[in-house]
């Protein structure tokens, strides 16, 4: 990209400004801020690792499926992340990045994906889980984003939002059929709150004191709200639907106060979610092991449909010559 | 030598970016939906029915190598993708939530 | 924090009036308000047990293709992937749930899944190894798609007709797969060396289970107008594999077929080693609670 003079430049920054102030959106083409396409960049490339990694922990459980139907729900469910990855992938693209080289990042731990993905999937009670805490915790993350300053990640945002919800809805459904069912099941259920609720909670991120960025990228419009403020709108959310679920959450300092007119609860231990963060989790390895090995052992795949395509392409114009 | 081989490999099994456009049954121009990677057109294609239209009959597919695009450059201030339609979600069923629990 | 940004969730959750469910998932019995009965002159018991066939064919390479999830050499290809293991379930689900109808005994899809013992599946050993690697799929892929889809081209005109419904609604999903498998087979054939070599040596691997998918069935022998008679697949079949074979510039493999056991196997239910270890990873949560719903 060749260097504009200065003046050009400053034209660019106001009328980026301004497409910002003014609630627009900056498309590809747009100039930015290199601080500003670096950032979101990274942001979508996080989210787009996500959703892939985030294809293991709910695989886990396709071919044990206690029903034909929950199996084809879940398996839906996990093709539609697949889905997701790739729709954030095209939208980081668009800002210059290449897909091979975000692989490589996230391979070589250069870019990160959501800790929550780091726990196990022990029971199946967990499939139901993950779409009800996971996938709540993700769409209230994810709908402000649908207003995202960035154009295709807004876009890409409100295809994914869509199917979230749906996701959500049934991840819930299942946890209802369990808790109406046996013993063994509402225990199942039980434990898996339990493992999850906290992690959850951690999805949103470090309290918004100890999250240096959050000021820039507001003002950019790539977050619209804070750490703390999309924490608490997800606590206000879900113990209702916990208590109609027939669950108690692991908290003893969750309780309502009318005066704040929002849920008080009890301190989320940050040394777990740094420990998470820094790798150290219970399945960290395990996941960025398999998403290497399928790139890796894909490797002679790709490279044969490439060479098929060059063969063909040749014989093509030898034919046309 | 050794890090030449695999620079190539790298770049032989590295599939190209292609841009995906669709027109719906009733739309009347094709829009700008996102894309893909593929080996070639028609491998593009077939990836661009299932991850853009879920399959879904009747949706007019057009995939271009995003090499093979020309844009124009960023200091003209409008904006080059138009917004996509969006027709590529999938449609809710019903699932038995009773309807007093909230936000769901 | 307003509303709005969750009255913009709402709005993303709101009914269309496309009710198309391309992956049978918003069921809970396939067969809802459908006329099951067999048809007069039309032995039950075969019936039934003929559907549990295909079916189970279905469900268990189904199963085999799900264990690819989060594995497939491309992003792209998990999608194609997951389409194809889906579409296979649901026609799973389809003839388990017509079986159970035709057998009379109350048994539905879910109990004949994952409640029956290895000797009581019915499906061609063929769908049951996993494939070692990439090229193990696509040919399997291959030679099931397309002995399937031949098949169920037959079916369409079936006496039966919820089985003809089955079979019509197949044949355009088989008609994907087995056009994915061959195209996968003829750039792996025709791509690089080595990927040329991993296919001819998939396709030895595979070639042995490939002859009883035509092997005289006689269950489909006590269902004149409503089965098909495997034998007759084998001409159209080979015609689609010589044809991708030679676009593959692959060699069509020899050697003797799997042996049955004392004259039986798949259909008969005498399985491979391997069907006892994908029951028990299919069934291991379903057995482990049997009375539960889900």
């Amino acid at each position: 990209m060749t260097a504009l003079p200065d003046e050009v430049t400053d034209d660019l920054r106001t009328h980026f400004d301004d497409t910002i102030d003014r609630g627009r959106r900056i498309e590809p083409r747009d100039w930015m801020p290199d601080a500003y396409r670096a950032t979101m960049i990274r942001q979508i490339a996080q989210h787009a690792h996500s959703e892939i990694i985030g294809m293991q922990p709910e695989g886990n459980w396709i071919t044990r499926a206690p029903s034909l139907r929950r199996k084809a729900i879940l398996l839906a469910k996990v093709q539609d992340e697949a889905g997701h990855g790739m729709y954030l992938y095209s939208a980081a693209e668009t800002l210059g990045a290449d897909r091979a080289d975000l692989t490589d990042r996230l391979l070589h731990g250069r870019q990160k994906y959501s800790s929550i993905f780091n726990y196990p999937t022990l029971t199946y009670a967990d499939v139901g889980v993950i779409g009800w805490l996971v996938d709540g915790a993700a769409i209230c993350n994810q709908v402000p984003l649908c207003r995202s300053s960035y154009g295709p990640y807004a876009r890409a945002m409100v295809r994914i939002c869509k199917e979230e919800s749906f996701h959500q809805r049934q991840g819930y459904e299942l946890l209802m059929t369990m808790m109406r069912g046996s013993v063994a099941q509402r225990a199942m259920v039980q434990d898996a709150t339990n493992r999850f609720w906290w992690p959850s909670l951690m999805m949103f991120g470090p309290p918004d004191d100890q999250s240096p960025n959050t000021a820039q990228s507001m003002a950019w419009g790539i977050k619209r709200h804070t750490n703390d403020e999309l924490r608490q709108r997800f606590v206000d959310m879900t113990v209702p639907q916990a208590d109609k679920l027939g669950v108690s959450l692991p908290d003893p300092d969750l309780k309502w106060d009318a005066e704040r007119g929002h849920y008080d609860f009890g301190p989320v231990d940050w040394d777990e979610f740094m420990a998470v963060v820094k790798g150290n989790g219970p399945c960290n390895a395990q996941r960025i092991e398999r998403r290497k090995a399928a790139h890796e052992d894909g490797a002679w795949v790709r490279d044969a449909a490439c060479a098929h395509a060059a063969k063909a392409a040749a014989r093509e114009k030898a034919q046309a010559a | 030598m050794m890090a030449e081989t695999q620079t190539e490999d790298q770049v032989r099994s590295d599939w190209p970016l292609y841009e995906v456009f669709l027109r719906g049954k009733r739309g009347l121009n094709h829009v700008h939906v996102g894309s893909l990677h593929a080996a070639d057109a028609q491998m593009a294609l077939r990836h661009a029915r299932d991850l853009y239209t879920r399959r879904n009959e009747g949706v007019s597919i057009w995939v271009v190598a995003a090499r093979d695009i020309t844009a124009s450059s960023p200091d003209e201030k409008d904006p080059f993708f138009a917004p996509s339609g969006d027709k590529v979600y999938r449609h809710p069923t019903f699932y038995d939530i009773p309807a007093d629990v909230p936000h769901m | 924090m307003t509303d709005d940004d969750f009255d913009a969730y709402r709005s993303l959750s709101e009914e269309t009036d496309d009710h198309r469910w391309a992956f049978g998932t918003g069921f809970s019995d396939p067969l809802e308000g459908i006329d099951t009965a067999v048809p007069a002159g039309v032995d039950g018991a075969a019936l039934a047990s003929y559907c549990l066939g295909l079916g189970d064919d279905a469900l268990i390479y189904s199963h085999r293709l799900q264990q690819w999830v989060t594995r497939m050499p491309e992003l792209e290809e998990e999608t194609a992937l997951a389409n194809i293991a889906l579409d296979l379930l649901g026609q799973a689900r389809l003839l388990l749930s017509r079986a159970g109808r035709a057998e009379g005994a109350g048994r539905d899809e879910d109990q004949l899944a994952f409640f029956r013992t290895e000797g009581e599946f019915r499906n061609v050993r063929l769908v049951e190894p996993a494939d070692a690697d990439f090229a193990e799929l696509a040919g399997r892929l291959l030679i099931f798609s397309a002995w399937r889809l031949a098949l169920f081209g037959r079916l369409t005109g079936s006496a039966d007709p919820l089985l003809a419904a089955i079979a019509g609604q197949g044949v355009k999903e088989l008609t994907y797969h087995r056009d994915y498998a061959a195209q996968w087979v003829i750039r792996l054939g025709d791509g690089t060396e080595l990927s040329h070599a991993r296919m001819q040596a998939a396709l030895g691997v595979i070639w042995p289970l490939t002859d009883e998918l035509f092997r005289a069935d006689a269950v489909a022998a006590r269902l004149p107008g409503v089965a098909a008679d495997p034998a007759t697949l084998r001409a159209e079949v080979d015609e689609v594999l010589d044809a991708v074979l030679a676009a593959a510039t692959l060699d069509r493999p020899g050697g003797a077929p799997l042996a049955p056991v004392a004259g039986r196997a798949g259909r008969e239910g005498v399985h491979t080693e391997a069907l006892g270890y994908v029951l028990a990873e299919l069934q291991s949560v379903a057995r482990a609670h049997p009375d539960a719903t889900w």
